[in-house]
């Protein structure tokens, strides 16, 4: 790096340091090896020339001062040799900084308790945080639903295509798929038993029961659940909420509402979209692979297939798409000024949202089943 | 002349820290009022809570008569209506273009028709120096000053009596930050506004204010001219105006 170097000598019990050239932080590592294995039992008298330096900076200069101070506190007399201005400005300068500063403070590290105690305090504040946005969702819904003219139609709409009627061929193509795979491997075990054109009933029932909402949700979750999370996220590290809310523009009403509702909206027309093309992809299968013509399974499918399943399937579509958008938004409301916090919370919105949506999908499961449905 | 805001005994707290410990100031019509003060001791803090996005914890704050802590959700959003806040990095919508943005506040709350409104947006696009062909372009689109400039139109679209602004003439260059001063100082003149705002520019300080409020220690340091403000002992106020003398 640069050109300089330190010689040590030592007689009658005096130390004396010769630094010359420049005395830099790429330099002194050296110097400190240099020191460590220095014996300074019997010195009790150092000098440090600093006339031959050309040029210090501060990292040295703190050295220097550490030197000093250690020296110092082992009783031993010490002396710096330097008449060069610049130099014994940049050592006063670490001096002074010296005495004013109090040290940086140590990070405490919190023990175990402290930080399960507190993750439990912060889930807890976290879920108090969410019912009371709930609360608050509920109560500008009916204060604002009391009036025809307040709700947002077009931004409503605006939304409807947004995230529904721009989901349709990913729904369309993931649904077909679902049921094209499940008729498939269930075509497979069938064939053993001779049993080929109980396939409808299977395809049919869990699809338009089961499997087309939860795709659904899944897709949309990830789909609609993630972009309302950044766009509002977004919003409002750009103070964008903020300068409507002093334009008296509630929030609520502009941004959530309408999308809560287009999304309750929109999720039952996607279900029976992925209704369709997944008793689509098993009536191919079941074509190719089981000889069920396409006539005989839409016979078939018409004696063994009660309308309720298909009704069940579409009626819990807005029950989901409320639990994605307000997940989705009630995340994109707690992101704070910093830009980390948007992937954070859109991570966790659409993870939340597809639990939560399984959840309740799990408890209605258990509820229609028992009531017979 | 008439007080416009008064804020008497105002206490914040956030979690354990004390930001504001009885903050008294009265703003006047008609003047153009600053809030000064080192970084952290809550400027705009304050302008957040006159404006009603924070809520304070004692005391009380008075805008245009209305007693902000007791106030109705109706009288709320009147109130509303008859201000205009400028934030610091503009906070323009950044979904809809710079005439949209104008338009907003008067789509929303006026029947006026579509022509009229782009009238008026018009006026205020060029009121505060922009092009018109600036109109149809996208936040993202435009510069820093324009950004500012744009979010002013907006702030002045429903014609308020009380401006505020935070921090206008910070990330703006110097020539810019004057012409910004003239251009308050005229829509002062030319509008009657009450004017509240937040700054660090010591030149658009001297060259805009009528009076200012000093916030130094969680209290009110100085209230008053900018004459008489370094007669105050105050290390904030002595290092800050004190090169200037």
């Amino acid at each position: 790096m640069s050109n300089s170097s330190l010689a040590t000598s030592y007689s009658d019990n005096k130390l004396s340091l010769n630094f010359s050239g420049e005395l830099s932080l790429y330099t002194i590592p050296d110097y400190q090896k240099q020191f460590d294995n220095l014996n300074t039992d019997a010195v009790n008298h150092v000098t440090i020339n600093l006339e031959d330096v050309s040029f210090i900076d501060t990292a040295a200069s703190i050295f220097i001062n550490n030197l000093q101070s250690f020296y110092q506190n082992q009783n031993i007399k010490i002396k710096i040799l330097s008449s060069c201005k610049d130099i014994n400005d940049t050592l006063a300068l670490v001096e002074n900084q010296k005495i004013s500063s109090s040290g940086l403070p140590h990070a405490n590290r919190d023990t175990f308790f402290y930080s399960f105690g507190k993750s439990i305090h912060d889930h807890y504040i976290g879920l108090l945080a969410f019912i009371n946005f709930f609360g608050e969702l509920f109560a500008t819904k009916v204060y604002y639903l009391k009036s025809i003219k307040n709700i947002r139609f077009k931004e409503i709409a605006f939304e409807v295509n947004e995230s529904g009627i721009k989901a349709l061929p990913i729904i369309a193509i993931t649904s077909f798929l679902i049921g094209l795979v499940v008729a498939y491997q269930s075509a497979y075990q069938l064939k053993i038993y001779g049993a080929n054109i109980f396939l409808v009933d299977m395809l049919g029932i869990s699809m338009l029961r089961e499997l087309a909402p939860l795709i659904t949700a899944i897709v949309i979750a990830g789909r609609s659940g993630s972009a309302f999370t950044a766009q509002i996220g977004a919003m409002k590290i750009t103070e964008e909420l903020d300068a409507m809310r002093t334009m008296g523009f509630d929030p609520f009403i502009f941004l959530v509402v309408p999308r809560v509702l287009a999304l309750m909206i929109a999720m039952p027309i996607l279900i029976f979209v992925a209704d369709i093309m997944g008793v689509l992809g098993g009536m191919l299968v079941a074509n190719i692979d089981l000889n069920i013509s396409p006539t005989l399974f839409i016979d078939r499918f018409g004696d063994v297939v009660a309308a309720k399943h298909f009704f069940i399937g579409i009626f819990k579509g807005p029950f989901f798409a409320f639990l994605i958008a307000i997940i989705g938004i009630y995340r994109g409301l707690k992101v704070k000024d910093d830009t980390q916090s948007i992937g954070f919370n859109t991570t966790k919105s659409v993870v939340e949202a597809i639990f939560a949506v399984i959840i309740c999908d799990a408890l209605f499961s258990i509820a229609f089943t028992n009531l017979g449905i | 002349m008439a007080s416009v805001i008064e804020v008497r005994d105002v206490k914040t707290i956030f979690d354990e820290r004390v930001v504001h410990d009885g903050l008294n100031l009265n703003v006047n019509s008609g003047e153009i009022y600053g809030l000064i003060g080192p970084s952290g001791c809550g400027k705009t803090t304050l302008l957040r809570e006159i404006v009603m996005l924070q809520k304070f914890h004692a005391g009380k704050i008075n805008v245009l008569g209305n007693d902000l802590s007791s106030i109705s959700h109706d009288n709320a959003q009147k109130l509303r209506r008859e201000w205009g806040v400028l934030f610091q990095a503009g906070a323009l919508f950044s979904s809809l273009t710079v005439a949209q943005n104008i338009a907003l506040p008067l789509v929303e709350y006026s029947d006026l028709s579509k022509e009229m409104i782009d009238e008026i947006v018009e006026f205020k696009i060029n009121l505060v120096g922009l092009k018109s062909n600036d109109a149809n372009l996208f936040p993202s689109q435009i510069s820093g000053g324009m950004k500012k400039k744009a979010a002013l139109a907006r702030a002045l679209a429903m014609d308020p009596k009380l401006l505020f602004l935070d921090e206008p003439t910070s990330g703006l260059d110097p020539i810019s930050a004057r012409d910004f001063d003239r251009l308050i100082l005229k829509l002062r003149d030319l509008l009657g506004l009450t004017i509240i705002m937040v700054s660090h520019d010591l030149q658009s300080i001297y060259d805009t204010l009528d009076r200012v409020a000093i916030i130094d220690n969680k209290k009110i340091a100085f209230e008053g001219t900018l004459d008489e403000v370094t007669s105050v002992k105050s290390e904030f106020i002595q290092t800050f105006f004190g090169e200037v003398k």
